[in-house]
C-alpha cells in the first residue's frame, strides 16, 4: 500500500503541475495581473482557475469520496483538526500574502518553475528562501516548545 | 478557456490526492514537514511529489515550443521583477514562514479548504488575497 500512495503522489503531483502551467498561473506576471487591481492589464484568470479547481474538487469529493468512510490506500484520512480562527492563521495568512504579492509565486508555481528552469537564479533564490522560511518556522516551533 | 480547464485539471489532482491517499493537496503541507523531523516512511512521499512537481517543470521544457515555455512560465527580467533580488528574498521567506506558519497557500486553503467548506480556508485565502492585493498596490505606487 505504501508503494500505491507513492504512486498517487507523483501521479496526483504531475496533474497538479500540468494544471498549472496549463492554467498560467506557474508565470508571475498572470498572478500580478489579477492582484493588481488597478492596473489597465488587470484579468480575472486567476478566479477562473479558482473557481475550475474548486468546483472539480468538490463535485469529485460529493460523488465518491464522501461515500467512504476511509481512503482507498490507508486506514484514515489525514484531514486538518484545528477549527478555530486563530492567531497563527491570521498573521501566517498575512505574511504569506505578502510574499506572494511581492514576487507572484506561491509554492507550487515555484517549485514546478524550477524545474522548467527559464530564468534559473531567481526561481532558485525564491525556492531557497521559501525552503529557509519553512525552516525557520520549524526552528521556532521547536524553541517555542 | 485554459484558466479554467487548467483549474479543473488542478481539482482533479486534489481530489485523487484525498481519495486514495486521504491528504490535503496543500503544496506547503506536503513540503513544509520535510523541514521538520519527519520519519523516513513520511519523507519518501513527500519527496516523491516534490521531485515529481520539479521533474513535470522540467519535461514542459522539452514538450512545449519556445514561445508557449515563455508564455507559460514567464522569462526574467519580464516576468520577474528586475534585480529585486532582495525582493524576491524576502517573499521567498514570507512565503515559507507564513504558509507554515497559517497552515497552508492557495492549494492547501484556497482550492481544499474552501472546497471542504473550511471555514479556517475560506478566512485565510480571503487575508492571503486581500493582503497580497495590497502588497502589489503599494510595491506600485511606492517602487
Amino acid at each position: 500500500m505504501n508503494q500505491a500512495r507513492i504512486f498517487i503522489s507523483i501521479l496526483s503531483a504531475i496533474i497538479f503541475s500540468v494544471g498549472i502551467i496549463l492554467s498560467g498561473m506557474a508565470n508571475p506576471s498572470n498572478v500580478i495581473a489579477f492582484l493588481d487591481l488597478t492596473s489597465a492589464q488587470w484579468n480575472p484568470n486567476l478566479a477562473f482557475v479558482m473557481i475550475g479547481a474548486i468546483s472539480s474538487n468538490f463535485i469529485f469529493s460529493n460523488i465518491f469520496t464522501k461515500k467512504i468512510s476511509a481512503p482507498i490506500l490507508d486506514k484514515n484520512f489525514h484531514l486538518p483538526t484545528k477549527k478555530k480562527l486563530d492567531r497563527k492563521l491570521i498573521v501566517g495568512s498575512i505574511l504569506f500574502g505578502m510574499g506572494w504579492g511581492l514576487v507572484g509565486y506561491c509554492p507550487g508555481p515555484a517549485w514546478i518553475s524550477l524545474g522548467a528552469s527559464l530564468s534559473v537564479f531567481p526561481v532558485l533564490l525564491f525556492c531557497f528562501a521559501m525552503s529557509l522560511g519553512a525552516l525557520f518556522y520549524s526552528r521556532s516551533q521547536h524553541f517555542l516548545k | 478557456m485554459e484558466s479554467f480547464l487548467g483549474g479543473v485539471l488542478i481539482g482533479i489532482s486534489a481530489a485523487l490526492f484525498m481519495y486514495f491517499n486521504g491528504r490535503v493537496l496543500g503544496i506547503s503541507g506536503i513540503v513544509g514537514p520535510l523541514f521538520e523531523e519527519t520519519p523516513k516512511s513520511d519523507r519518501v512521499w513527500r519527496l516523491s511529489f516534490l521531485t515529481s512537481m520539479i521533474l513535470s517543470g522540467l519535461l514542459a521544457r522539452f514538450f512545449l515550443s519556445d514561445s508557449v515555455q515563455t508564455k507559460v512560465f514567464g522569462v526574467w527580467p519580464d516576468s520577474i521583477p528586475k534585480n529585486e533580488w532582495l525582493i524576491i528574498f524576502v517573499g521567498g521567506l514570507l512565503v515559507g514562514f507564513g504558509t507554515r506558519l497559517g497552515s497552508g497557500c492557495t492549494s492547501g486553503h484556497g482550492v481544499c479548504g474552501i472546497s471542504r467548506g473550511s471555514m479556517r480556508s475560506i478566512t485565510s485565502t480571503i487575508i492571503f488575497m486581500v493582503s497580497a492585493m495590497v502588497v502589489v498596490y503599494l510595491k506600485k505606487e511606492f517602487f
